[in-house]
């Protein structure tokens, strides 16, 4: 026998490893970049990171790809050929910024509103916030509108704090584990490691999803759920636990408005709580059956019985929750086959929480002290986790029904509780904590405050004196009164009608807004291209910052292409979406690990860095000096030296002379402690305030000394929501601002200040029988939306979106191997190829989302499976409804925060004929700014 | 080398959960991107941005849906690289000695300086684990990061594949299975882990856990509350769910 | 698995080849001078072509002497070094029959048994593979064997040896389709045992690892049609075996042998590409083939 062969067992890896910040998805894990000669050469997670530690995700992995990518841009580009053509030609920055400043110049001083400026996959929204802001124009958003508001709102107006970035499961603890919904969500990595630690003790997972793949496929039960039905089957489940006494009265006595009594009395206060002189709420006390201050010392608040006076009985929040859940109408019999789950699965369901909760209670030995002053010996948990994302806030009842969802929660006194849900600072803040939005511009001035905020009535909507909207997209109007994160999805269409007034120039960021976000692509597209009788674009000009060449590249005037992630700095701030952790304060931050380099081009550079160059020859304020000069060289001097509120800044480590938690001076070496630090920041709670936040008094008051608040802002969950109720109280006709008639009924019915369910608007609307099926769109766990499929690993393992369809479409439809499919809505028809799935809701069909690609945008061959095998749902979808009755078009959103109701869709199947091989529509092709990708891949970097 | 060592001193593999696994292809990038910086030629991708791209993996992740009597269908994602097999047809078939199972730890490699590229050991191997490189011509197989796990410029727990070290939900363990005491060796008594095809003589080191029962809730109904409190039938509370609400917040 | 031209060409007319060198090396034919020369020339034309033709599968063909080594346990590597051996063995014989006008016979019976082994070595290439049970099988090697042999004879101009041997070979090429047909089923292996969930339930592919194609999925996993195969095994037995055989029982004539052979080589043709296209590979269970 031969010696065996003696291979270099030990490599040398890379001769330099840099740590930043993963930016394949918004998550934000920590990566060891390992570096060859000045080049990428591996990426892998970081250990130490808080996000991810260690673990990295497809994507992750992938990002030397992107980071290579074909398709990167090279130069600013300016059109030369019509909208959607992509035809360019190369400019130089100079040209470009002069460009810009031209356009906008004449903007700022005459009408700021004119300039709509909205970013999509933005990370770094509390600087183009500030930006817009001090533009002036009322008109900026990101793209939280059409993604996930419906839970963020539900979350803040409910307990002060949501799912997703603002709160997470106690995964070393819970027992058992309900996710409503998920496919992927930002908490992409998070979530695995959350679950593997679940899966590792053992404990249950119950997935509620139409479709079981990924997280509910690993899931031990699977709940087959009805697309748009989680709130009904919520509110079951709470019937159930209320039906049995299976809530934790000690827990709503204490943390929620369950207590508060409620105004009976016919009149512009019914339905508001009955509060004291001093506009506290008040409680009924079982001692003395008198209505006192809910904080009164001493007292024992009641939850069945009310007080009468004046001959009216004002009954607690409890009691009108009881009352109403109680009834038949949400018994698991009653709908069952509404939801598609059987009645004894919600009662068994039921019975689980109940069991987990109150039997398998566990109890931390660590004494900690309410805001009332009251020591509490021991924390003591109810393990039952949630987690929920799109699948039940993107539906027009997804507000509601996320609001049901932490009801629940909080009725077992899970949230902020030992092996429940907890927040993640600076989460929790409630409502009240937050901002009004704010719309006020005059020209040459800044905004009169920060655009977005939580109205709490009527008098904080966005609306001028003869009651239209002032945003170009209709946020915190009646439309949608608490559209706390503007309605991207609905700009360009207003802007294209010129409702409610036409706009100039539309600033886009980092969202392929004529492709995959848009709910209607086709038509997107066709209003990006629609000209006036003089041929002028209906949207006079359109900037736009992309670092790939992507659809909407094309149908953009002016490109200001930005760097990838591995050449920036970037800040992932604690004014914006925060890295935190349950039991840690942390921010981090992306830093150029190589020079952005486009040999022979004018080159690229980092959009927030031109966003200061822009905003100082504009003169803005804030981003210039006495003399007019620049304030800031570029982001990275912003992010070390901007000062929201003295002493706090975009990052809140190292501050000072480096020792500063939170608060304190602007550090010359914060960059540079970040990036010794692994580029991220970490401040542990302290064990005493690891649990019951919003009303730990040792939390209160370690959020104040790190900047979080400037004052203990302690508060209870409002069960009952009352400024939804003072939204219901205007449509029933109190109060001097008041709705349009056409939307009274409506509000009435969806401001309901306890949760409810009703069917989403497309079932309203679009007859079950010529369109039986509901649609939907995962998002693939190794794709980024549009982003993926530049990437040469990711697009082979999703190259194309076969349409997956249950085996009783299967044979009802007499499908097979290899057959195409022609979808239908209202709206439009795809044709695309299909594939069997079983564990699905027999009356669903999905796809993957976003796959599907544009021929001549990413740089990718016209022959490519993502253009030729692949259709995006978005051509079936519409921003509005097909018309009604009534002859309105309502919005295909949710009427309370104006959320997209991507998954509202209801589709018809028919077999394509035979021989179908290209998917239908044919979106035509766009001209390719970067040159041909390479066919043969395979780089070794060498030192 | 293409005869088999009578015996190895280790038997190094992995074991993958397949109750945990989510499918996220985590570990087929991280193989990747290793895999294409280290051992041997880089992973190459064919027609990479093309109508047809098909690159070299040495780790796939497949799907595959189970059809249940009385339950509904499941869904059960499943990573496949090589085995390390104890019995590897793929070495015995190697006609140049390029493969080779190494005597210290039982890891299965290709030489590639000595692969010409024949293609019979992906032919002998029953589960698909090699994979021809498209633009090198030689036969890539998961290395188990032989160039990792005693890699002395790795710091030491990182000395584990880079696939085990990316899974984000713990699907994937590393270990000696040849240690009845090792942490895998544990986990596979415990859970009851298997072999892909046992039928085919191969004698696979890497088992896998199978997925743990599902859609097995099944809890009686909640007991109503609503009605009196047992064992207080004597005091004539209200009935109902207000009575018990008045009892309960008694006791808090 | 893939029917490539290569393979399919390499185990025809390798066959061939080693099986006239065979009956050459037997002294079943003794030809000298010019007729040695054309008859050896041919059988080592054949072998040589078909040794070449492997070569072309290769994706290092400059590293093919490596194949040399590992006789110890790869039939690849045997079949390399018996068909060397048989080469260089028979070669004295057949520069003296050329040269010479002389045989040296014990070197021909020696390499004529090489030949037979040669033969035996490339079907066991195959036949081992457990992997792809329908090779997987005793009926393998006898195919490859008559095959040569009996294409051999044709060549060798040994008309009735041929009929018998046509005629045995249409038996084992019969057998191996009857019993290749069921070895999968009788394998074992489906795809419970492949993803080890068999006892849970029924398995079936619900996505591929990867939307676009694979190596595995282009060398491994070939799917013939039901109708197109049966056509195919008509085509290989009929013109392989059967329709040769009944030429050679038409009173010998040139016309009829060089019609018997263009036939025989043509089915031969159509039997290897079948012997590959129809061969499932339990890899296909990964990818629900
Ligand atoms: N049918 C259907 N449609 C949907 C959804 C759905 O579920 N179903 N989901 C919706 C949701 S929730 C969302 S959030 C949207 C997402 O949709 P988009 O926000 O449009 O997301 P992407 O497709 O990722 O587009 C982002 C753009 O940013 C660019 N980009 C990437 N990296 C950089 C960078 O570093 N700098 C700059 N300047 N640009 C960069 C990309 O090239 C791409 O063109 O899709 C929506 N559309
Ligand atoms: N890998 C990857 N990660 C991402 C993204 C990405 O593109 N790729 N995008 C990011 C973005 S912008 C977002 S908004 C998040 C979204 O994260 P998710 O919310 O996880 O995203 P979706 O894929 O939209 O998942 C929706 C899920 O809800 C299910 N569903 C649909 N309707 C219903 C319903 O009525 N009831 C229930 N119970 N389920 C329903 C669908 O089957 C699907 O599984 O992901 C983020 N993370
Ligand atoms: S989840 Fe993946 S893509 Fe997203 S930041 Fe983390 S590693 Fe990067
Ligand atoms: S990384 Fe882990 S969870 Fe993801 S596919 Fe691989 S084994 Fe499964
Ligand atoms: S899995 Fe395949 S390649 Fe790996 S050792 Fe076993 S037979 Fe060989
Ligand atoms: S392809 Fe390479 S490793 Fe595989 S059998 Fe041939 S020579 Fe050996
Ligand atoms: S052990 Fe290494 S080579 Fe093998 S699959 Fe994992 S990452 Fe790839
Ligand atoms: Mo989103």
């Amino acid at each position: 026998m031969p010696s065996q062969p003696a291979p270099d067992l030990s490599p040398q890896v890379s001769d330099e490893v840099r740590k930043t910040t993963c930016y394949m998805c918004a998550c934000r894990c920590g990566i060891n970049v390992h570096m060859k000669g000045g080049k990428v050469a591996y990426i892998e997670g970081n250990r130490d990171h808080p996000v991810n530690k260690g673990v990295l995700c497809a994507k992750g992995s992938a990002g030397i790809m992107q980071h290579n990518s074909p398709a990167r841009l090279r130069a600013p580009l300016k059109r030369v050929g019509p909208r959607g053509s992509g035809k360019f030609r190369e400019i130089t920055w100079d040209e470009a910024l002069q460009t810009a400043v031209d356009w906008l110049k004449p903007l700022r001083q005459t009408a700021p509103e004119k300039l709509a400026f909205f970013t999509g996959r933005d990370q770094s929204q509390s600087f183009t916030g500030w930006w817009a802001q001090a533009f002036g124009t009322p008109n900026w958003a990101a793209h939280g509108g059409f993604c996930s508001v419906n839970m963020a709102a539900a979350g803040i107006y409910t307990m002060g704090g949501a799912f997703w970035e603002f709160g997470q499961p106690d995964w070393d603890r819970t027992k058992l584990f309900l996710l409503f919904g998920v496919a992927e969500d930002h908490d992409s990595n998070p979530i695995k490691m959350g679950l593997g630690k679940l899966k590792a003790r053992g404990a249950r997972v119950i997935g509620v999803n139409p479709i079981r793949s990924g997280y509910n496929a690993i899931a031990d039960d699977w709940v087959a759920i009805t697309p748009g039905t989680d709130g009904l089957f919520i509110l079951s489940l709470v019937h159930e636990l209320l039906r049995a006494g299976k809530i934790d009265l000690g827990y709503l006595v204490r943390y929620t408005n369950a207590p508060y009594l409620v105004n009976a009395a016919d009149g512009p206060e019914k339905g508001l709580f009955l509060r004291d002189a001093d506009g506290k709420p008040l409680v009924r006390d079982r001692n003395t059956g008198q209505a006192v201050a809910w904080d009164t010392p001493g007292i024992s608040p009641d939850l069945g019985e009310g007080v009468e006076i004046g001959g009216v009985s004002h009954l607690p929040v409890f009691r009108h929750l009881a009352d109403r859940y109680l009834a038949d109408d949400y018994a698991p019999d009653q709908v069952a086959e509404r939801c598609g789950v059987s009645a004894a699965r919600i009662r068994a369901i039921a019975a689980e929480i109940a069991r987990v909760a109150f039997e398998e209670e566990i109890t931390i030995n660590q004494p900690w002290t309410d805001f009332r002053g009251v020591k509490h010996d021991k924390m003591i948990g109810r393990p039952v986790a949630m987690h929920a994302m799109r699948g039940i806030s993107a539906h027009s009842n997804g507000f509601l029904t996320a609001r049901a969802l932490h009801m629940l929660q909080i009725l077992i006194g899970s949230v902020e509780t030992p092996g429940g849900f907890r927040f993640k600072p600076p989460y929790p803040k409630p409502p009240e904590a937050h901002p009004r939005p704010h719309a006020g511009h005059a020209p040459g001035q800044p905004l009169d405050g920060p655009h977005l905020g939580y109205p709490l009535g009527p008098e904080h909507l966005l609306l001028n004196d003869a009651g239209q909207p002032k945003r170009i997209d209709k946020a915190f109007s009646w439309d949608a009164p608490l559209s706390a994160h503007g309605m991207m999805h609905m700009v360009i269409s207003n802007a294209h009608a010129g409702d409610p007034y036409p706009i100039d120039t539309l600033f886009l960021y980092m969202a392929n807004m004529a492709w995959n976000s848009s709910m209607n692509t086709s038509a997107v597209m066709d209003m990006l291209t629609d000209q006036n009788d003089d041929g002028s674009y209906k949207i006079p000009r359109i900037i736009y910052s992309d670092a790939y060449s992507s659809e909407m590249v094309a149908y953009a005037d002016l490109i200001l292409p930005d760097t990838t992630y591995l050449e920036r700095h970037d800040c992932i701030s604690l004014l914006d979406r925060p890295i935190c952790e349950a039991e840690a304060l942390a921010d981090s931050i992306r830093w150029p690990v190589v020079p952005p380099d486009r040999p022979g081009h004018e080159g690229v550079r980092p959009f927030q860095s031109v966003l200061l160059d822009l905003g100082a020859r504009l003169g803005l304020p804030g981003m210039v000096l006495e003399d007019g000069s620049a304030k800031f060289g570029d982001y990275a001097d912003y992010i070390t030296n901007h000062e929201r509120r003295p002493g706090v800044g975009p990052l809140a480590g190292f501050r000072g002379n480096g020792d500063g938690k939170g608060r304190g001076a602007p550090n010359p070496d914060q960059i540079a402690r970040y990036i010794e630090n692994g580029g991220f920041w970490i401040d542990h709670i302290p064990a005493e305030a690891q649990f019951y936040k919003p009303w730990n008094a040792a939390y209160q008051d370690w959020a104040v000394e790190r900047g979080i608040y400037d004052s203990p802002q302690p508060y209870v969950f409002n069960l009952y929501s009352e400024p939804l109720r003072k939204f219901q109280l205007a449509a029933e006709g109190h109060g001097h601002r008041q709705p349009p008639d056409h939307l009274r009924a409506r509000l009435i019915e969806t401001m309901d200040p306890l949760p409810i369910w009703y069917p989403t608007f497309t079932d309203d609307v679009t007859d079950p029988a010529e369109y039986p099926l509901h649609a939907l769109t995962q998002r693939p766990m190794a794709h980024y939306h549009s982003w993926g499929s530049q990437n040469a690993w990711l697009r082979q393992i999703h190259g194309h979106t076969p349409l997956y369809v249950s085996g009783e479409i299967w044979r009802a439809h007499g499908f097979k191997k290899g057959d195409w499919a022609i979808l239908s809505s209202p709206h439009g028809k795809i044709t695309l190829p299909v594939v069997r799935m079983d564990a699905l809701n027999p009356h669903t069909v999905w796809t993957w989302n976003a796959i599907a690609k544009r021929r001549g945008a990413w740089a990718l061959d016209d022959d490519a499976p993502e253009a030729t095998k692949s259709q995006l749902l978005n051509h079936l979808i519409h921003e509005l409804m097909p018309p009604k009755g009534d002859g309105l078009r309502w919005a295909n959103s949710d009427p309370v925060t104006g959320q997209a109701a991507w998954y509202d869709l209801r589709v018809r199947i028919e077999k394509a004929p035979a021989g179908q091989s290209v998917s239908h529509p044919h979106t035509g092709a766009q001209d390719s700014p970067v040159p041909p990708a390479p066919q043969t891949v395979a780089q070794h970097v060498k030192d | 080398m293409t005869q088999l060592p009578k015996s190895t001193q280790k038997k190094l593999g992995l074991v993958i959960d397949l109750d945990t696994c989510v499918g996220c292809h985590a570990c087929v990038i991280s193989c990747k991107g290793w895999n294409t910086q280290n051992y041997g030629a880089p992973l190459s991708d064919m027609d990479a941005y093309g109508g047809e791209p098909e690159g070299t993996f040495l780790n796939r992740v497949h799907s595959f849906e189970v059809a249940r009597e009385q339950a509904p269908p499941m869904v059960v994602h499943f990573p496949k690289s090589c085995l390390h097999c104890d019995d590897a047809p793929c070495v015995t078939v190697c006609p140049t000695g390029a493969s080779y199972k190494r005597v210290e730890d039982g890891i299965v490699l290709v030489n590639e300086d000595a692969c010409i590229g024949c293609g019979l050991c992906a032919w002998a191997c029953p589960y698909g684990a090699r994979d021809m490189d498209g633009a090198e011509k030689v036969m890539k197989k998961c290395t188990l990061c032989v160039d990792r796990i005693y890699n002395e410029n790795l710091p030491s727990e990182d000395r584990e594949p880079a696939c085990v070290r990316t899974c984000p939900s713990n699907a994937r363990h590393f270990g000696d299975l040849s240690d009845p005491e090792s942490e895998v060796s544990k986990l596979v008594a415990a859970r009851e882990g298997f072999d892909l095809m046992p039928e085919q003589g191969t004698a696979p080191v890497n088992k896998y856990l199978p997925p743990r029962a599902r859609d097995s809730l099944d809890i009686p109904d909640l007991a109503s509350l609503c009605d009196p409190v047992p064992g207080d039938e004597t005091t004539p509370a209200a009935k109902g769910f207000l009575g018990w609400l008045d009892r309960a917040l008694e006791k808090i | 698995m893939h029917p490539a031209p290569s393979l399919i060409i390499f185990t025809t007319l390798s066959g061939i080849g080693f099986g006239l060198l065979a009956w050459l090396g037997f002294g079943l034919r003794t030809p000298t001078g010019i007729a040695a020369i054309v008859f050896f020339g041919l059988g080592y034309g054949l072998a040589g072509i078909g040794l070449i033709a492997a070569a072309f599968h290769l994706g290092h063909p400059e590293r093919a002497l490596l194949a040399f080594t590992q006789w110890r346990s790869s039939w690849l590597s045997r079949e390399a070094v018996l068909s060397a051996a048989t080469l260089a063995i028979m070669a004295p014989h057949a520069a003296a029959s050329a040269f010479w006008d002389t045989q040296l016979p014990v070197l021909g019976w020696i390499g004529g048994a090489l030949s037979l082994v040669t033969i035996f070595a490339t079907a066991m290439i195959y036949a081992q593979i457990r992997a792809v049970p329908r090779w997987h099988h005793w009926s393998t090697p006898p195919v490859f064997v008559l095959a040569g042999l009996a294409g051999g004879a044709l060549l060798a101009a040994k008309l009735t040896l041929a009929l018998w041997l046509m005629l045995a070979l249409s038996l084992a090429m019969v057998a191996h389709w009857v019993a290749g047909d069921r070895r999968f089923a009788n394998s074992g292996s489906d795809a419970g045992t492949a993803t080890g969930l068999g006892n849970l339930g029924k398995v079936r592919l619900l996505e591929p690892p990867h939307s676009g194609r694979n190596y595995l999925l282009r060398e491994m996993v070939h799917i013939v049609g039901r109708k197109h195969a049966h056509k195919l095994r008509l085509i290989a037995l009929g013109l392989g075996a059967l329709a040769p055989a009944l030429l050679l029982m038409l009173p010998a004539s040139y016309v009829a042998a060089f019609l018997a052979l263009g036939l025989h080589l043509a089915g031969m043709l159509a039997q290897r590409w079948l012997f590959f296209a129809e061969a499932e590979h339990v890899v296909g269970l990964y990818y629900g083939r």
